[in-house]
């Protein structure tokens, strides 16, 4: 796979590589994760789907933004944001976006010897990662403080694990971090905890911390409490490079989860428009009475315009800087609200069958909802957009 | 046609500089400047050699203005011509004669000779195959009695496209026949029409005893419905050939606002406002999407969007506008009945921005109708049954 950067008057579209990559992950999807198949597994005790997720890694997917020569494909956040949208449109029970978006390009932005070893592993497949904090983090909330770092040796009471690069730990950290996505199916976690030095970005071997699984909203992507009590960890990054490289993560997973929105969007509006050409109700289709057929074409509308802003995004994401976290809130803002949008409408306008948990609308539904709660709520990021496009908000005059 | 090879893109930024080089914009007299322009081929690059164009591929027209842009000749805003540029010629082009492109093209590009549509009829808007407007054969001429309506420029324009009925005993799409009609023929007569604006862009124009030579059809008689299509198609958002910067189009006209008059600053008023930039930035990058897949030679049909969502956003923002004002937002600057004065949008009132895009939603085809075209067309929903379609015109309910 090339990372050949995108000439910038054609960075909304989708390049042949690009494609190729979509067309290999969507039939592999389509033959390994049917909609029934997903809904089994979700009610199992191993909703994610591990075994899939080496299919995929085996296929580079595992490390697109992971350079070659630690075993990755080579490729940007653009292609990456490419498999996000196959993955969100077969809702993919996998732990693409805690470890292959959120922990890996926090663990690319830390750079240095640990954080490669661990984005070697992850880039093949060998264990997943997650990356220690709620999911429903914004971009810009202040760096976390529910984890606290000890320097020298774990004592005798912590795991005896070794950290994630199997090197000496430097310390060990304490404390506790609710809703994490792919906790329970990681083999390293990457944590933000702050110190006696300011914040770091700290490796640990996942079974050294106690994970315990909560009933997520979306049972396609489960969430865990994680408990460290004195677990052996090695720094990746310290003081304003860790806040710098936890702020790069969750802007770009931002930036990619718009696609895997998008994805969401596109499956709902795409099914329910096929289901009511054939939906008989008063002797003709349903999708032929005007009230159904002017709000699709309004979802259509909106699906269009969220594919443009998921891509610039992406293309933005590749970049980075303030424009990339302008453009990931816009994103978030704009995408969030779409792809609700279209699993509700998909939902209604089946009507009963719509309803039922033998039919896959409600894995969108849920997927939908609780990805626009993920990495901030669409309200969140407007008012990112309003302090980095300076529109800020009413001050009352004392 | 002496020349297989095809023209590139350095190719014709070639001939642009070359063409600039030999006519200095800034000592030419603006229309000679366009007419040599037309001459060269450079007008149109699409259309074939003699009628502007060189038979090259549509796709480097944005690469050929952006060129003449960067060498100083940037296209004026060629206010008034939006009707001869943007609907007339390309249907000249598709079905005219060539004595018929030869005499029509040229003076329609400088700007020597002014456009307008003679489409709409009191009775028939929408539903405009059911126009009534009669158009009789008389040896080689036809003669034409009926009524236009709100026909913008009619008053300035020298030539009409104009539809007319040449057989009511046929299905009302089929006894339609397609005409050039004279301005300056006895029998016409535009009489002005006011709008909510106070002004009078548009027209009524009453047609009694027209005769039109029969080398002034474009198509075959009863054929003028398919060459109107053409016509409509064309009557859409133009493409602009650069990419337009973030925060370009009308939303500038309420975020300055907020940040030039903080005493204007409500909570409520702040949301509104982050609400309509996200949506005015999808619009904005989804015409940008759609600008790069022509150039990338793959036309999307996210182009029968963009009207819909302007229009919206429009209103919406010149909705913004008055209420951030409040008391400012009372005054207006003048309710005389008169014609446009053409000064641009941006700088007229609060109150005239509000007003005039109201008309965003009805000109060039409805919302409503534009709904139903992507219901059908893009998303493929069935029709709703129709008596209309086969009865013949003249027996149909009105
Ligand atoms: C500023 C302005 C400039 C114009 N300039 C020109 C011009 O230069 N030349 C020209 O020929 N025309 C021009 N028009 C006319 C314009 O194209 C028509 O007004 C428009 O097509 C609507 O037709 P109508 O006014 O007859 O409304 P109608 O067709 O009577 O519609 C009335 C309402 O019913 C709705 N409606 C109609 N049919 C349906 C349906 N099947 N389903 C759902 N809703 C429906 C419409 O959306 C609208 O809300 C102009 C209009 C405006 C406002």
């Amino acid at each position: 796979m090339s990372a050949d950067p995108v000439p910038a008057d054609l960075d909304l579209l989708y390049d042949d590589v690009e494609e190729g990559l979509r067309a290999s992950v969507r039939s592999l999807l389509a033959d390994r994760c049917p909609w029934s198949a997903v809904l089994e597994r979700v009610e199992t005790d191993a909703p994610t789907d591990v075994a899939l997720w080496k299919e995929l890694a085996a296929m580079g997917v595992a490390g697109l933004p992971v350079p070659e020569r630690l075993g990755g494909a080579g490729a940007t956040l653009r292609e990456t944001a490419v498999a996000a949208e196959e993955l969100g449109r077969a809702v993919a029970p996998v732990p693409f976006l805690g470890s292959a978006v959120l922990a890996t390009t926090a663990l690319l932005a830390a750079g240095g010897e640990a954080a490669d070893g661990a984005l070697a592993r992850l880039a093949s497949g060998e264990v997943s990662a997650a990356l220690a904090v709620p999911l429903a983090t914004a971009p810009d909330t202040p760096f976390p403080q529910t984890v606290r770092y000890a320097p020298g040796a774990p004592g005798s009471t912590s795991s005896p694990d070794s950290p994630a690069d199997g090197r000496a730990a430097s310390g060990t950290l304490t404390g506790e971090v609710g809703g994490v996505a792919d906790a329970s199916t990681a083999g390293i976690l990457v944590v933000p905890a702050v110190g006696a030095d300011g914040p770091g970005l700290y490796l640990v071997e996942a079974d050294s911390s106690v994970r315990l699984p909560v009933t997520s909203l979306d049972l396609t992507r489960p969430l865990a409490t994680v408990r460290f009590d004195g677990a052996a960890a090695r720094p990746v990054a310290t003081g304003p490079a860790a806040a710098d490289a936890l702020h790069t993560a969750l802007v770009s997973g931002a930036a990619v989860l718009a696609s895997e929105q998008l994805g969401v969007a596109e499956w709902a509006l795409t099914t329910t428009v096929d289901y009511l050409k054939t939906r008989y109700q008063f002797g003709r289709p349903v999708g032929s009475f005007q009230a159904v057929k002017h709000r699709l074409a309004d979802l259509w509308v909106a699906v269009s315009q969220a594919r443009a802003v998921a891509r610039n995004a992406a293309s933005a994401a590749v970049h980075g800087g303030p424009e990339a976290a302008l453009d990931a809130a816009l994103a978030q803002a704009f995408v969030s609200d779409t792809a609700v949008l279209a699993a509700e409408e998909a939902v209604q306008l089946h009507g009963g069958i719509g309803f039922t948990w033998e039919h896959p609308t409600h894995l969108y539904l849920k997927r939908a909802k609780a990805d626009a709660l993920a990495l901030g709520s669409a309200d969140r990021h407007r008012m990112t957009i309003a302090r980095l496009a300076d529109l800020p908000p009413a001050q009352w005059e004392a | 046609m002496t020349d297989p090879a095809p023209l590139d893109a350095a190719a014709a930024r070639a001939r642009v500089a070359e063409f600039v080089a030999a006519h200095d914009p800034r000592t030419t007299d603006p229309a000679a400047f366009l007419g040599a322009r037309f001459d060269a081929g450079l007008a149109w690059v699409h259309f074939p050699e003699g009628a502007g164009g060189l038979g090259a591929p549509r796709a480097l027209q944005p690469t050929i203005d952006a060129e003449f842009a960067r060498l100083g000749a940037a296209p004026v805003q060629r206010e008034g011509l939006v009707i001869g540029l943007g609907m007339a010629a390309p249907t000249i082009l598709a079905f005219g004669t060539p004595a018929q492109r030869y005499r029509y093209l040229r003076p329609l590009y400088t700007g020597e000779e002014v456009w307008c549509q003679l489409f709409s009829e009191p009775g028939a808007g929408s539903d405009l195959a059911a126009l009534g407007t009669r158009a009789v054969r008389d040896g080689d001429s036809w003669i034409l009695n009926g009524q236009k309506v709100w026909t913008s420029l009619a008053h300035r324009a020298r030539w009409a496209i104009l539809i007319a009925r040449t057989d009511p005993d046929l299905p009302k799409h089929r006894g339609i026949s397609y005409f050039i009609c004279d301005m300056h023929s006895p029998g016409v007569e535009v009489r002005p029409l006011r709008q909510l604006t106070g002004e009078a862009e548009f027209n009524e124009v009453y047609l009694t005893d027209v005769r039109i030579a029969d080398s002034q059809r474009l198509g075959e008689p009863g054929e003028g419905w398919r060459v109107a299509q053409t016509t409509l198609m064309n009557e859409r958002v133009s493409i602009a050939g650069h990419a337009e910067p973030r925060e370009g189009g009308v939303i500038a006209l309420v975020t300055e606002l907020w940040r030039t008059r903080p005493e204007l600053r409500t909570p409520g008023l702040h949301d509104t406002l982050l609400r309509l930039w996200v949506d005015a930035e999808a619009a904005r990058l989804t015409k940008e999407r759609l600008r790069q897949q022509l150039a990338a030679g793959q036309p999307g049909p996210e182009g029968s969007a963009a009207k819909l969502s302007f229009a919206r956003i429009n209103q919406e923002v010149a909705g913004l506008e008055l209420d951030l004002l409040g008391g400012e937002g009372l005054t207006y600057d003048d309710w005389s009945f008169r014609r446009p004065a053409g000064i641009p949008f941006a700088e007229r009132v609060p109150g005239f921005h509000y007003l005039r895009t109201k008309g965003n939603s009805i000109e060039g085809g409805t919302s409503e109708i534009l709904r139903t075209i992507i219901a059908e067309r893009v998303l493929g929903l069935p029709a709703e049954p129709r008596t209309d379609k086969d009865t013949a015109w003249k027996d149909l309910p009105r």
